[in-house]
């Protein structure tokens, strides 16, 4: 008893295969999609690399430009063969391809349900290196005279402005680090010479933030210098003060950023795997129904169309056995080289 | 004949389909060059309260008008090349094809002027920048006034995203007063002495706002004290390159406004191509299937031209149709008036035509 039987006729036949190629063609615009999409996340990832210390992985992205591009080759190829299907001489060309095609098809699903599940379970990932990364961000900000880390600077106060955040997880972050370069500091100051005697470091601390800090939205020019220190300023509380400078912590920022990313990535992958699905669905009823015409000659027959020959539960055990007398052949010819040893 | 071509069936049949795929490039070009003139409309608004006066938006304007006419008009086209093939029903589109001449020229010259406009007006939008900048940087401190209280956020932003500072450079910042009163504490004195400085009591100072800040430079910045060199360990006020933004934004915003304008000139310059040939090959379409009507043999050859007589001729023609349609609109109300004396005077007029016309008979006879 074949499972989800459908009976057809020539139009219905016809209807299907023209709808199922548009189908295709939506799928192949679809795997393009998923392929740009691997490229913008790797250009952000690429943009912001310094913030995560060059240490972010770059797997979800290389796997979606991957998959993107076998989407397209397999759906184009079962856009073809549909083109092709109500032409006898054509199709019988594709004919003995369409189970490989099928399994690689079944495949191919298993591989985007596998990327589907990496878009969201490696946003923890991307949390950590992020945190990482920011905090030697944070250390290095002074370092604009070392190769290598002098961009450090650019690079996270135009992150702090572009993303509207100011430290790791908030402003206090920059009262732990110093980040004047002791090239802009004059050692000869009492100021500065008790500051920096005042840790055990030797760093010059102070309560205050760059630039990058600053809330343009605020009704005060900004305050970035002794912030903690309600005298230095007048008419200024820095318990009740808001608007000065950003509040959020750039950690926070980023990775609600990349997770949104990545979550709607996500999102697209499973709508590709159920428009996969679709299609695999209409070409094996297709290709079932051109398989069981009664008169191969007369195009206007009926045939019948179905998604598995025999249930569910039987195509399982067909499956099973198939599987046991493939390993059992192996066993036997195993004991048959023993016994034609001896 | 001006241009003269002749058409075969078969070439009338090309023209008619080639026609039509052009005709439906020309109605996306027209939706492209409406798309443009909302793009640079959004661009123009985003940046309206740095701007004094709204003349530069005639550019954009034109645009949007000119796409949403120019996508009827070519839609027209498409439908007139889907009936060109059909003797039956060509005829119904004689008198709108005159017009829709009218129209297409039209066009393309209100596309020209709008290129021509796009660098004219490049004058008055400095203008425009140079005032809207200069209110601007005055009630930056005005957030506590209705209607100035979004001028810091608006030019804190605008420095930030254009990399600039101050109107022509960081220095206008010293010529006003841009922290407000509120902050001020008028019992200290430094803050009375700066007062006391200037003739208008205003509390200047030789300091900018962050958002003048370069991110780019290897130093945290220095935003007060600016002039003064001691102020600041190892600073030269001369020498300091990187610290500030060096551009004035009425600058950055001219020339980035003129970059948009320019890039768009290749894209104008297509579509006035574009409508051009459709023009054309409209016009030898219609007179190639007239010609072909008129003949016995609708399936023969029959010649398509640009203009019946030479370019002269047609100008003396058109000017003809002009002036009697103007004289019949003059000779109407003066009619009703004299019209018993203008009957006696064509009455003479009659005879002496007449009498002028009797004796060449006889000479001839």
């Amino acid at each position: 008893m074949p499972f989800m039987p459908v009976k057809f006729n020539l139009q219905k036949r016809v209807k299907l295969a023209q709808g199922l190629w548009m189908l295709y063609w939506f799928s192949v615009i679809a795997g393009i999609l998923i392929f740009s999409l691997g490229i913008f996340f790797k250009i952000e990832l690429r943009k912001r690399s310094e913030m995560m210390d060059n240490n972010e992985s770059h797997l979800v992205p290389n796997l979606l430009i991957l998959v993107g591009l076998l989407a397209c080759g397999l759906n184009a190829f079962g856009g073809k063969v549909c083109h092709d299907s109500l032409d006898p001489i054509k199709f019988s060309k594709w004919k003995p391809m369409l189970k490989t095609y099928l399994l690689l098809c079944c495949g191919f699903n298993v591989l985007l349900v596998l990327v589907s599940l990496l878009c969201f379970l490696m946003q923890f990932s991307v949390y950590l290196t992020l945190a990482e990364g920011l905090s030697y961000a944070i250390r290095f900000y002074k370092d604009t005279d070392t190769p290598g880390r002098c961009f450090m600077k650019r690079t996270l106060d135009m992150t702090q402005i572009e993303f509207h955040c100011c430290g790791n997880n908030n402003f206090r972050d920059w009262f732990e680090v110093q980040w004047i370069s002791n090239r802009y500091l004059d050692m000869s100051n009492d100021v500065v010479k008790d500051r920096v005697l005042s840790n055990v470091e030797g760093k010059y601390l102070m309560d205050s933030v760059p630039f990058s800090c600053c809330n343009p939205g605020s009704p005060r020019p900004c305050i970035q210098h002794h912030l903690t220190n309600n005298s230095a300023h007048y008419d200024y509380d820095h318990r009740t003060e808001e608007l000065n400078i950003w509040t959020r912590g750039c950690l926070e920022a980023l990775f609600s950023y990349y997770s949104s990313l990545m979550s709607s990535i996500g999102v697209f992958v499973l709508f590709a795997i159920i428009l996969e699905s679709v299609d695999m669905a209409g070409l094996k009823y297709l290709s079932t129904a051109l398989e069981t015409m009664a008169e191969p000659e007369n195009p206007e027959c009926e045939s019948e169309g179905w998604l598995l020959e025999k249930g569910v539960k039987e195509t399982f055990s067909d499956l099973l056995t198939k599987l046991k007398t493939f390993g059992r052949t192996n066993q036997v010819e195993g004991g048959d080289a023993p016994e034609a040893n001896t | 004949m001006l241009l003269k071509i002749t058409f075969t069936q078969q070439r009338r049949v090309r023209l008619a389909q080639g026609l039509w795929l052009m005709s439906w490039l020309a109605v996306m070009s027209g939706a492209f060059i409406f798309c443009l003139g909302v793009y640079l409309k959004t661009e123009l608004l985003r940046r309206a309260e740095v701007m004094d006066n709204t003349e530069i938006h005639m550019v954009p304007n034109i645009l949007m008008m000119v796409g949403l006419v120019s996508i009827g008009t070519n839609w027209v086209a498409t439908r007139v090349c889907q009936d060109s093939l059909d003797a039956s029903r060509f005829p119904r589109w004689k008198l709108l094809l005159m017009a829709w001449f009218a129209v297409a020229m039209l066009l393309c010259c209100l596309l020209l002027a709008v290129v021509v406009l796009s660098y004219a007006l490049q004058g008055r939008l400095e203008e425009s920048l140079k005032v809207g900048l200069r209110n601007g940087i005055r009630f930056y401190k005005d957030t506590d006034v209705p209607g100035r209280c979004f001028q810091k956020e608006t030019i804190d932003r605008l420095q930030m995203e254009f990399r600039c500072c101050g109107n022509n450079n960081f220095k206008d910042w010293f010529e006003v007063q841009w922290v407000s009163n509120r902050y001020l504490d008028f019992t200290s004195k430094d803050v009375k002495d700066r007062i006391r400085s200037n003739v208008d009591g205003r509390y200047l100072l030789d300091g900018v706002p962050f958002s003048c800040c370069n991110p780019a430079s290897p130093r945290p910045c220095l935003q007060y004290h600016l002039t003064d060199n001691s102020a600041h360990y190892s600073y030269d006020y001369q020498a300091e390159e990187l610290n500030l933004y060096s551009r004035g934004c009425r600058q950055a915003l001219t020339d980035y406004y003129m970059e948009m304008m320019n890039s768009t000139g290749p894209g104008v310059l297509s579509v006035i191509l574009i409508q051009m040939s459709v023009l054309v090959s409209l016009r030898y379409l219609q007179t190639a299937v007239e010609g072909a009507t008129a003949l016995e043999d609708p399936e023969g050859e029959s010649v398509g031209y640009l203009l019946e007589k030479g370019v002269k001729e047609t100008f003396e023609d058109v000017k003809a149709n002009v002036l009697d349609i103007l004289k019949f609109a003059q000779v109407d109300p003066s009619a009703a008036e004299g019209s018993p004396g203008a009957e006696d005077a064509e009455k003479p007029a009659d005879n002496t035509t007449e009498k002028a016309a009797s004796p060449t008979p006889s000479p001839a006879s």
